[in-house]
């Protein structure tokens, strides 16, 4: 088996694994839609007190709430995913057999997070997007190029994403129990994405720092892209260096950490 | 196996053939066989009650002693690592506070929403998220239940003697959840110090009664919500859109949402009772629906009505419990 077919293979997994609970990703739908409209609402208060806020029209902000409802899963801003597991085998030892796996640790944990990401994307995101233009005036495009390029930023922002929790994981190696660290990145994420608000809202020197960092890789940067508010191109360069600095500091804690592991006989 | 929930109180009793029910039962002897069973777990309730007595009021107190010795032992066990309680519990708190630092960061672009200003918002959001934060400290808890029902650890709730409402209510208690009620007073206090309005001693006598009357509404929404879970098993996320979609909804003014909206949850889901019309009436606005005034004083009778509906649907779902055998 080569290996691209491999990874694949993996990603083809972690999409089914989360294709498995229908139920549960219906209710995931449900959840998103309520708390889309609940933040539609209190948007269309906050444009209404002040059009134009942030540079975005009613519509757009309206669509931008729509949007972040659908990356929520896919950017996991809410939750956590892979890493509570690799965690978890690296408290226990476990790590030790996926050492001895001829596969690389790090392509393999990142072929089953796209796989999930794909399967979130269409699984939760797309219901409360319908959902949300069904009942708001969005400002989405026509064509069909904006949208094409708006998923090749999500699948950039999730690329991103990936590499965030990958690193917060490894610190286990270190710290043993990852409920703090992940809490914190946790937090960060949903301040910094622009979960609460789009970072275009926030206010002077704060709004520049959010808009530097990685988290806007994941919701601001895709949400710009399909409202024509962003360049693509600038937008997948931003996305990509970030990609790239994370998975290499990603890498060499993996290869410290690796260096470090005491394999307990028993 | 129709009546699960009725074979811890008979196992409780000391007693494995059936119940003797209503009035029939000589006093004397069960309580003394009550006591025998009871020797464990100190004195039992329900001892100085004859078997055939043992109704809904001493069923009430047998729970809740229960589900205080629960919650008890996870406060011990969490105590054990007071660092790490310390941590998660600011960590709860600063979680909890996203919802106040989004409407921080809207007030720094316009002075009102909606009409309503910073404290009036304020006053909407702290006595929402103290009264969900009382709710989510004592029976948050529940929203494991789906998952208790999948992987079948339900059943070892079910032969235990003790309520099995108690047993997942206390479970895992988590005291950190202090972080929320410690952040929604303090936007509370905030809210008192800074609004602008005339207090009377009733306006006054009307935040107490938000607080807990919305937590017994919020504790109906929970019970509820895990009596469906009996049923639909893996769909937690549909509790948490009326828990934390409820409370989330409840912090602004009803004035920004659409009016079957604002409907629904006053007269389906009277959510609107933890805060909305009675908040309303403290900051002399008329609410979006002409209710007559009065209404204002009912969010505890609305919350004891709430939590007996939930308790009868908690019945009924316990009722239809299968297990998954594994």
């Amino acid at each position: 088996m080569g290996t691209g077919r491999l990874y694949a293979a993996v990603a083809a997994g972690g999409f089914r694994r989360y294709a498995t609970y229908r139920v549960a990703t219906a209710a995931g739908v449900f959840t998103n839609t309520v708390f889309g409209f609940i933040l539609a609402y209190t948007y269309l208060a906050l444009w209404h007190e002040k059009p134009d806020l942030g540079g975005y029209d009613q519509a757009q902000a309206l669509t931008y709430v729509w949007v972040g409802q659908a990356m929520f899963a896919v950017m996991v801003l809410g939750s956590v995913g892979f890493e509570e597991e690799l965690i978890e085998r690296i408290r226990t030892g476990d790590i030790a057999v996926d050492l001895y796996r001829p596969v690389d640790l790090q392509l393999w944990w990142l072929a089953a997070d796209m796989g999930r990401a794909l399967f979130q994307l269409l699984g939760r995101g797309v219901v409360p997007m319908v959902c949300g233009a069904l009942f708001f005036d969005l400002a989405l495009p026509s064509g069909p190029l904006p949208w094409i390029a708006c998923l090749v930023a999500v699948a950039f922002g999730a690329l991103v994403s990936f590499a965030i929790r990958y690193i917060v994981a490894l610190w286990a190696f270190w710290l043993l129990d990852g409920a703090g660290a992940m809490q914190i990145t946790w937090l960060t994420g949903v301040f910094f994405s622009g979960m609460l608000l789009p970072l275009n809202v926030f206010p002077g020197a704060l709004g520049d720092l959010a808009r530097v960092l990685p988290w806007s890789a994941l919701l601001q940067a895709p949400a710009d892209v399909l409202l024509g508010e962003a360049d693509p191109l600038g937008t997948y360069a931003f996305q990509l260096a970030w990609a790239a600095v994370l998975l290499a500091v990603g890498r060499l804690i993996q290869s410290a950490a690796t260096r470090k592991v005491v394999v307990q006989g028993g | 196996m129709a009546d699960l929930d009725e074979v811890p109180q008979v196992t409780r009793a000391g007693r494995t053939a059936g119940r003797t029910a209503d009035g029939t039962a000589d006093g004397t002897a069960d309580g003394t066989a009550g006591g025998t069973a009871g020797g464990t777990a100190g004195e039992t309730a329900g001892e100085q009650h004859p078997f055939g007595e043992y109704g809904v009021r001493s069923r009430v107190r047998d729970g809740l002693r229960a589900y205080r010795m629960i919650a008890a032992m996870w406060i011990r066990s969490t105590m054990a690592y007071r660092a790490s309680f310390a941590m998660t519990t600011f960590g709860n708190f600063a979680a909890t506070s996203f919802d106040f630092v989004a409407i921080l960061l809207m007030f720094s672009q316009v002075d009102e929403l909606g009409g309503y200003g910073l404290s009036e918002i304020a006053l909407l959001y702290g006595t929402s998220a103290v009264a969900f934060g009382l709710a989510d400290l004592m029976i948050g808890s529940m929203d494991r239940l789906g998952r208790r029902v999948r992987d079948g650890t339900l059943d070892t709730l079910l032969v235990r003697p003790v309520p099995v409402l108690a047993q997942v209510a206390a479970d895992k208690f988590a005291l950190r959840r202090l972080g929320r009620i410690t952040q929604g007073l303090s936007v509370l206090g905030y809210a008192l110090v800074t609004l602008d309005i005339t207090w009377t001693p009733l306006k006054v006598l009307m935040i107490p009664l938000m607080v807990c009357g919305g937590g017994l509404i919020f504790a109906a929404v929970f019970v509820g919500g895990a009596a469906f879970q009996f049923v639909a098993q893996d769909a937690s996320e549909v509790q948490n859109a009326f828990t934390y979609g409820g409370a989330t909804l409840l912090q602004y003014p009803p004035a920004l949402f659409a009016k079957d909206l604002v409907r629904g949850v006053t007269f389906v889901l009277p959510l609107a009772f933890v805060n909305w019309v009675p908040g309303l009436y403290v900051l002399g606005r008329p609410y979006p629906l002409d209710l007559p005034t009065w209404l204002a004083f009912a969010p505890p009778l609305v919350g004891v009505a709430c939590c007996a509906l939930a308790g009868v649907a908690w019945r009924a779902g316990l009722r239809s419990y299968r297990s998954t055998g594994s």
